[in-house]
């Protein structure tokens, strides 16, 4: 079951096409991320789930039925660029966004509680914004984003301009509001947060979708047929006993805690695990073997650099 | 459910509460009767002060022109005076030396003082003495009944104005409907200058401080562009009505501690601006006679002018607040906003000085076109209101400017929810009309 489907989407500015026939599928209760380059169309895309922008074809899909206007009172938002109302005190600029949210007064109260407590920043409530340092101005953003309690949320590059204390903070409640059930997309270039906390991905650019799937079947669908192996190294065997032949090749030795490393690529895909132990095992006393899967940051780079392909 | 009320609730709050707003609404007021009671009290404070005139009349012919009064106690010395004496003698004011017939010899007054003498006093020697000789001069004529034959011919007119009107012919007075359209006029002129501005400004912080990508994952970009229209319109409603109060009950405040005639005394210099504003006579306006004023004032359907001045404030202010809120969406900074601010300044100055000229024409050819143009019709429409204007002209003049603010909320809002949005670089009009053609 998918919380949020977007289908074949379409955006065209005057000369420049946004989104060009983009679908992402978000299932209930997972952390979903959407990757790609600046300018790539992932903001206009969230800006559609939204509803501050429309589509020129295609539709969004929420729990199953068409997505109306005022679904947005479900969704929590907090957008790259982000800000609040210099002038307000914390807490009536937490109580006007949370009620144009759709929340009565009191239960907004109740939230408004419950969050500057949880975050120990009761003390805050009467501060005005424009006396908060910038940290404590993204704890409120966060509060803003969540004090509905959404069932998506909707998080665009979330870690940029945190400091690491905050990202810390918000990776937490992230994977805290998962638990409690809520669907979460996340837009971001940093790629070592997607591989912590995704489940799936879709990665677009120069707006096409050129990568989706789960996180580990495209790490391993990109994987480059490289192991790492350990063995002994002791008088009788020399550091570089393991020689490249048609089976498998060696790409660099190395030496880590008084054991020989190697790094191998395999000669021929079709060549098991199994073969490839066992010709290795001709040539030294193994102790661990180990497959290197590329990281995301790396089929970002591999997949964005590459000439963009209509067919992809 | 709308969340308009919702947006117009905390922004209007958030407006009346600045320590600004409150200093500004309450400041205004007490300035500005304390600029209209200075000089009266000024003038309370100097009459207190006695000053001693000592005369020297060498020639002995005129002991009877200079008699003490509030302000001055004349003395007579008849004994010749040096002017080493006078040097010496620092208590009278001034001293006043005549050493002549002035018949014969007009240059024979001088004036000397200590400290420099006053523009008024001097007026007030010169003239008392002018007064004498004029009388002195017509009895050497010696012609019997000569003063009363002067009086009787000083002739003094009291023209009335009617002005024929289907429900009965009503007294008029030029001078008052200038007084009064220029004053409507010019309320609509700030009013949509200070707070079209204010909801520009509005705007352009929301977008610049990036709370408004939040905001309109909340509301629709329309409903928050209304919103802040609104309330910024009654934000500006509230500050008048507490003018308006402020100013009358600090006026008569003021009026009974001192005992000054201040409102009428404002009135009449109100009336006396605008005789050099509008250049018509204004004579029968400041005619004491009440009862007179009292039919003139009659003359003129004030009823009649504060529901259009209410209809057209809102009319002219929903259009060029909707025109500011489109500019403060699309520029990113207040040095942006000048290429598109001048177009409405100068269209906002034009319709100021036709409504100005108005007053002297206010059935001419210009007026007329201008008081159905929306962007002119709520300034030069108030001119021409307390000279008379036929209904169907006001109803068609209003139809027209309430379309247009309803057209231009639409427009505006077209390029507001672009420009929002949009950062970096500024927009051309061309891009502008781009927008207003997206697709939601």
């Amino acid at each position: 079951m998918y919380y949020l489907e977007a289908k074949n989407i379409v955006k065209q500015y005057a000369s420049h096409r946004a989104l060009d026939n983009v679908t992402v599928q978000v299932p209930e209760n997972h952390i979903y991320g959407l990757l790609g380059p600046n300018g790539a169309g992932k903001t206009t895309l969230i800006r559609i789930i939204n509803h501050i922008t429309g589509p020129d074809s295609g539709e969004v899909y929420i729990n199953g039925r068409l997505s109306i206007p005022s679904d947005v009172e479900h969704i929590g938002y907090l957008p790259e660029e982000r800000g609040l109302y210099k002038k307000m005190k914390v807490g009536e600029q937490l109580m006007y966004l949370a009620r144009l949210k759709g929340l009565t007064r009191n239960d907004a109260k109740n939230q408004i509680k419950h969050w500057l407590n949880k975050f120990d920043i009761a003390d805050w409530e009467k501060k005005k914004v424009e006396e908060l340092s910038k940290g404590m101005q993204q704890k409120i953003q966060f509060i803003a984003t969540v004090i509905h309690r959404p069932k998506l949320l909707i998080f665009d590059e979330p870690f940029s301009g945190f400091d690491p204390v905050n990202a810390n903070l918000l990776k937490n409640e992230i994977l805290e509001l998962r638990k409690e059930g809520a669907t979460i997309i996340f837009s971001t270039h940093n790629m070592g947060s997607v591989e912590e906390i995704c489940d799936e991905i879709t990665l677009i650019n120069r707006s096409r979708v050129v990568l989706q799937g789960e996180i580990n079947a495209i790490r391993q669908a990109h994987k480059k047929h490289l192991f790492k192996v350990t063995y002994k190294a002791d008088e009788t065997i020399p550091a570089q006993t393991l020689h490249s032949n048609d089976i498998y090749h060696v790409m660099e030795y190395g030496q880590s805690s008084g054991y020989n490393t190697a790094i191998v690529r395999k000669s021929d895909k079709a060549t098991t695990n199994n073969e490839l132990i066992t010709a290795m095992m001709r040539e030294c006393q193994l102790a661990t073997f180990e497959e290197i899967l590329p990281s995301m940051n790396e089929i970002f780079i591999d997949t964005v650099g590459e000439p963009v392909n209509p067919e992809a | 459910m709308s969340k308009i009320p919702l947006i117009i609730e905390s922004e209007y709050m958030s407006r009346v509460r600045k320590k600004s707003f409150l200093i500004m609404t309450i400041l205004t007021p007490v300035l500005m009767v304390l600029l209209c009671s200075v000089p009266a009290m000024l003038t309370l404070f100097d009459n207190s002060e006695m000053r001693q005139v000592t005369i020297v009349d060498q020639t002995g012919l005129y002991e009877d022109v200079y008699a003490s009064d509030d302000e001055y106690t004349y003395t007579y010395l008849n004994s010749e005076t040096t002017t080493e004496q006078m040097r010496s003698d620092e208590e009278p004011y001034a001293y006043i030396v005549i050493t002549d017939n002035l018949l014969l010899k007009p240059n024979a007054m001088t004036i000397y003082s200590h400290k420099q003498t006053t523009a008024s006093f001097e007026i007030e020697v010169e003239s008392k003495m002018e007064e004498y000789l004029h009388d002195v001069k017509l009895a050497s004529y010696d012609i019997p009944n000569l003063q009363q034959i002067i009086e009787e011919s000083n002739v003094r007119l009291d023209v009335s104005s009617i002005r024929f009107d289907e429900e009965g012919d009503t007294q008029t007075s030029a001078g008052l409907a200038t007084a009064v359209g220029m004053i409507s006029t010019f309320l609509i002129y700030i009013f949509l200058f200070a707070y079209g501005g204010m909801v520009m400004n509005s705007v352009m912080q929301e977008k610049t401080n990036r709370i408004v990508e939040v905001m309109v994952s909340s509301v629709k970009p329309f409903d928050l562009m209304i919103g802040k229209i609104i309330s910024v319109g009654l934000v500006g409603l509230t500050q008048i009505g507490i003018w308006v109060i402020l100013i009358i009950g600090l006026g008569i405040g003021v009026s009974l501690a001192f005992g000054l005639p201040l409102l009428s005394g404002e009135g009449a210099d109100i009336m006396a601006q605008t005789q050099t504003m509008g250049g018509t006579d204004t004579t029968t306006a400041i005619d004491p006679d009440m009862l007179d004023m009292m039919q003139t004032f009659a003359g003129i359907d004030f009823t009649m002018i504060i529901i259009c001045l209410i209809l057209y404030f809102i009319g002219g202010y929903v259009l060029y607040a909707s025109l500011f809120a489109a500019i403060g969406s699309a520029v990113d900074n207040e040095a942006d906003t000048n290429q598109f601010m001048i177009p409405i300044t100068f269209i906002i100055l034009f319709a100021f000085y036709v409504g100005i000229f108005s007053a002297e024409n206010p059935e001419g050819g210009l007026a007329w076109w201008c008081s159905m143009i929306p962007f002119t019709s709520p300034i030069v429409m108030m001119v021409r209101i307390p000279f008379g204007v036929a209904v169907w002209e006001i109803i068609l003049s209003l139809v027209i400017l309430f379309a247009s603010s309803l057209g231009m909320t639409w427009v505006a809002g077209r390029i507001y929810r672009v420009g929002i949005l949009l950062y970096g670089k500024k927009p051309s009009y061309k891009e502008l009309f781009k927008w207003i053609k997206y697709k939601a």
